[in-house]
């Protein structure tokens, strides 16, 4: 099976790439013609190929090793998608 | 004093911090290798470095959190042993659960890299008995990820502990409450992101980093 984790940081925690990136788009957006652009957050995205064959078994697998290694959850949230 | 320092690949102070616990307290001092899963017995400290451990991949020391060695440095610290984790240490001794919190990008993009001045908040740790009535301590930062956050309540908890150790004069880097250094509750553990081994004798610029080896040798011979 092949799973998608995305990893973004918690809505209360200052994501200061996401704050560069919307000041850049909004400084860019006069010449480009796009605007009024906010809440931009920077996140991860992981995907990779699991043997199991069961969806939940697989998606069980993904949860513990987002708990365990891929997300801090002090900090960050995510989001499992097994196909 | 029997001290060992960590060893990941990617570390890249694990020398400075040897040399900066020989140098101040005459220790002997084992390098450890981070796939080794017993530590050297009768360790009174063990030294995580600064460094790019795993090069700050997924997160900063989260990979290096999971190593062999780490798990026996979480049963040595839950023993009493003393920890002390600078900079990726730091960092690494959050992801491992024995440190609250967690390290963010520093608010202003950019890696600080300078001396900085670190008022002592708690001078009564084992870490900090030796600084007597110095008020503030040069040492340098360097970093890209040592904005430390920690959730309201347990910033709270942090704070009404007495744990934060270390606070910067001016925030650098958007620290919560201007944190450079906690211990945990059991106090045997501290994590700062400033470092006192780049500041231990003169030479280096300041010697301010000396004291907190001292203080642990103190410990020591008061026990």
């Amino acid at each position: 099976m092949k799973a998608t984790v995305h990893i973004f940081l918690k809505a209360g925690v200052l994501d200061v790439q996401g704050k560069a990136v919307e000041g850049a788009l909004n400084g860019l957006g006069p010449v480009q013609g796009w605007g009024g652009v906010s809440n931009v957050r920077v996140g991860k995205v992981l995907e990779f190929d699991l043997t199991a064959t069961d969806k939940a078994a697989a998606e069980a697998e993904v949860k513990a090793m987002c708990d365990k290694l891929l997300a801090n959850t002090v900090i960050e949230s995510y989001r499992i998608e097994v196909a | 004093m029997k001290a060992a320092v960590l060893v990941f690949p990617g570390s890249n102070c694990d020398r400075d911090c040897k040399v900066a616990v020989e140098t101040t307290t005459g220790a002997q001092v084992e390098m450890v290798w981070h796939e080794e899963t017993s530590l050297p017995s009768n360790l009174d400290l063990i030294v995580v470095p600064g460094g790019f451990s795993y090069g700050d991949y997924l997160r900063c020391g989260a990979m290096a959190s999971l190593s062999p060695v780490m798990a026996e440095v979480v049963k040595a610290a839950n023993a009493g042993v003393s920890v002390l984790g600078i900079c990726n240490g730091f960092q690494i001794l959050c992801e491992s659960g024995l440190l609250p919190g967690a390290l963010l990008r520093n608010s202003g993009l950019k890696y600080v890299c300078k001396p900085i001045e670190l008022t002592i908040e708690n001078r009564k740790t084992r870490f900090t008995s030796a600084y007597g009535e110095q008020k503030t301590v040069w040492m340098t930062q360097g970093n890209g990820d040592g904005n430390f956050f920690a959730e309201p309540d347990v910033l709270k908890g942090i704070e009404d502990n007495g744990q934060v150790v270390f606070r910067y004069v001016e925030n650098p880097n958007g620290s919560a409450n201007n944190i450079a250094g906690i211990v945990n509750s059991a106090g045997n553990v501290l994590g700062m992101m400033p470092h006192p081994d780049r500041a231990f004798e003169p030479a280096l610029g300041s010697a301010d980093g000396a004291p907190l080896f001292h203080s642990l040798m103190r410990v020591l011979q008061a026990a």
